[in-house]
């Protein structure tokens, strides 16, 4: 691991100055806010990530769950991914996001990741977490290893000619489906931004992942409630049954009408760069019968821009079943 | 450039840019200096040679430096030493010893829940934690909420009768 400074901070104000000398909040960042740390150490040791300077932002006063007067929920950067999964308001309101969080990782890791950290949780693309390899995400203009090499668990959403890394987020996927907003505060005051528009696409830039900028401070995340008499679920695909990251997910949401799908908000996981919501499915499914053959077109929609690789094409059909398997799951429960 | 002193007012060799922390381990106090690199893995290991807790992949995907801080279960390898200045930690060292073990100690060794060892600590502490959270009753609840524990050996199954057994005394 490369040295550091290391200082830590229980004032907002004093977190955002610090970082705001950063050149960067994106791959290259010489200064780096710390919190769980399950995802920058790792990336440390790896030299993917080689900060000068950790800010240590546990101590900050943002580790609260409250509900709001409209009966939606506000989440603190530092509420650690247990206690958001296992808070009450959380199970009951918004089963979604407690499913896809106690899906992800381990009870020692969700111990200790932070909902503002998991927000900006990295891929695991091999070629990206090794030095030996060329990838334009940590190093631009270095090239993809991955395209010509094992990408078994790659992208194939959201992809461009310089980038496949897919995006292994649980928590994100049922945040997309909610459609949280995320509140920041920086150098030039608060902004809050639709999670819809917070992650970027690969593009020429796959280095740059967000739209956060030097000093910015991810500080909460806001949700609406979800319709009244909406149902919801996080379905899971993996390799092996628990610890393991996603070959397809998806995070729905329905409210059925008299025999049709009133609302449906649709969010799938691991198929794309960044946490995939589809619009594509849910405007197939509004107006329809919840039935098999709807959801497979409502599948089939979300899928179209598919684009495979060498090893992933199972992805496009695996993703495909995940979504068709969790609306059946959401509109018969 | 200037140099920092190589030795520090107490005599002893003092390591560049080391930063002081105080941790408090199986309720034991240590106030020490550590390089600000230095994970609580390492720190209790290298630093302070309480060596029950073990080093697996370095990368919280093993659960073999599985520690309890303040109450909660978390891998001490991908947590730096500074950042729990103050927080108490408890170590398989702290569960019990020869003479007093744990029930879960007990258990490991009348279910035979371990071959190598390598692992156990880390599984014995992911296990004491698992006693004091929401964890449902069947065996696939506590295979998954031990899911963060790998046992190379594949002692898996006598692990999770230990664990049940500690569970239905309880």
């Amino acid at each position: 691991m490369k040295q550091f400074t290391y200082t830590k901070t229980s004032e907002i104000n004093s977190a955002v100055q610090e970082g705001s000398a950063n050149k960067t909040a994106q791959q290259g960042a010489e200064i780096r806010f710390i919190a769980g740390g399950t995802t920058m150490l790792d990336l440390m040791k790896l030299m993917v990530e080689t900060p000068n300077k950790l800010i240590d932002i546990n101590h900050l006063p943002l580790d609260k769950i409250e509900t709001t007067s409209g009966g939606g929920v506000k989440v603190g950067a530092m509420v650690r991914n247990s206690d958001l999964a296992h808070h009450p308001y959380i199970k009951s309101h918004y089963q979604v996001l407690s499913e896809a969080l106690l899906s992800g990782a381990s009870p020692q890791l969700r111990n200790m990741a932070t909902t503002g950290g998991n927000l900006l949780q990295r891929t695991r693309c091999v070629y990206f977490r090794d030095t030996e390899f060329a990838c334009n995400k940590r190093e631009p203009g270095s090239g993809c290893a991955a395209i010509d090499g094992d990408n078994r668990m790659m992208a194939v959403l959201g992809t461009s000619d310089k980038c496949i890394a897919s995006n292994p987020s649980d928590m994100n996927v049922a945040l997309m489906a909610l459609e949280a907003t995320i509140h920041i505060t920086g150098k030039d005051g608060d902004r809050e931004i639709p999670i819809s528009q917070f992650y970027t696409l690969p593009g020429n830039s796959p280095d740059v992942e967000n739209v956060l900028k030097p000093g910015d401070l991810i500080t909460h995340v806001s949700i609406q409630p979800m319709p009244p008499g909406s149902n919801s679920t996080y379905l899971k695909l993996r390799d092996r049954a628990s610890y393991e990251f996603a070959l397809a997910s998806a995070a729905v949401i329905t409210q059925v009408k008299d025999g049709k799908i009133a609302h449906a908000r649709v969010a799938l996981g691991a198929v794309g760069t960044i946490p995939w919501r589809s619009p594509e499915a849910e405007s197939v499914l509004v107006g329809t019968a919840p039935t098999a053959e709807n959801f497979r077109k409502a599948a089939d929609a979300a899928l179209k821009d598919a684009k495979p690789q060498t090893h992933n094409k199972f992805k496009i059909e695996l993703s495909k079943r995940c979504l068709t398997h969790a609306l059946k799951l959401v509109t018969t429960a | 450039m200037v140099q920092e002193a190589a030795v520090g007012a107490d005599g002893k060799p003092r390591i560049a840019g080391a930063m002081p922390v105080t941790l408090k381990i199986n309720k034991k106090q240590y106030s020490i200096e550590v390089d600000p690199r230095t994970s609580l893995l390492d720190c209790i290991r290298e630093n302070l040679a309480i060596t029950g807790t073990k080093k697996g992949c370095d990368h919280g995907q093993c659960g073999a430096c599985t520690v309890i801080v303040n109450g909660r279960r978390i891998n001490s390898c991908l947590s730096l030493a500074l950042m729990h200045d103050g927080d108490e930690v408890t170590t398989v060292e702290g569960l019990g010893d020869p003479d007093h073990m744990h029930p879960l100690q007990d258990a490991f060794v009348e279910c035979d829940a371990y071959q190598c060892g390598y692992c156990t600590s880390g599984q014995l502490m992911s296990a004491a934690a698992l006693l004091t959270e929401q964890c449902g009753h069947s065996d696939d609840d506590v295979r998954e909420a031990m899911s963060g524990n790998i046992c190379r050996c594949g002692a898996y199954a006598n692990i999770v009768s230990a664990i049940q057994q500690v569970r239905s005394k309880s």
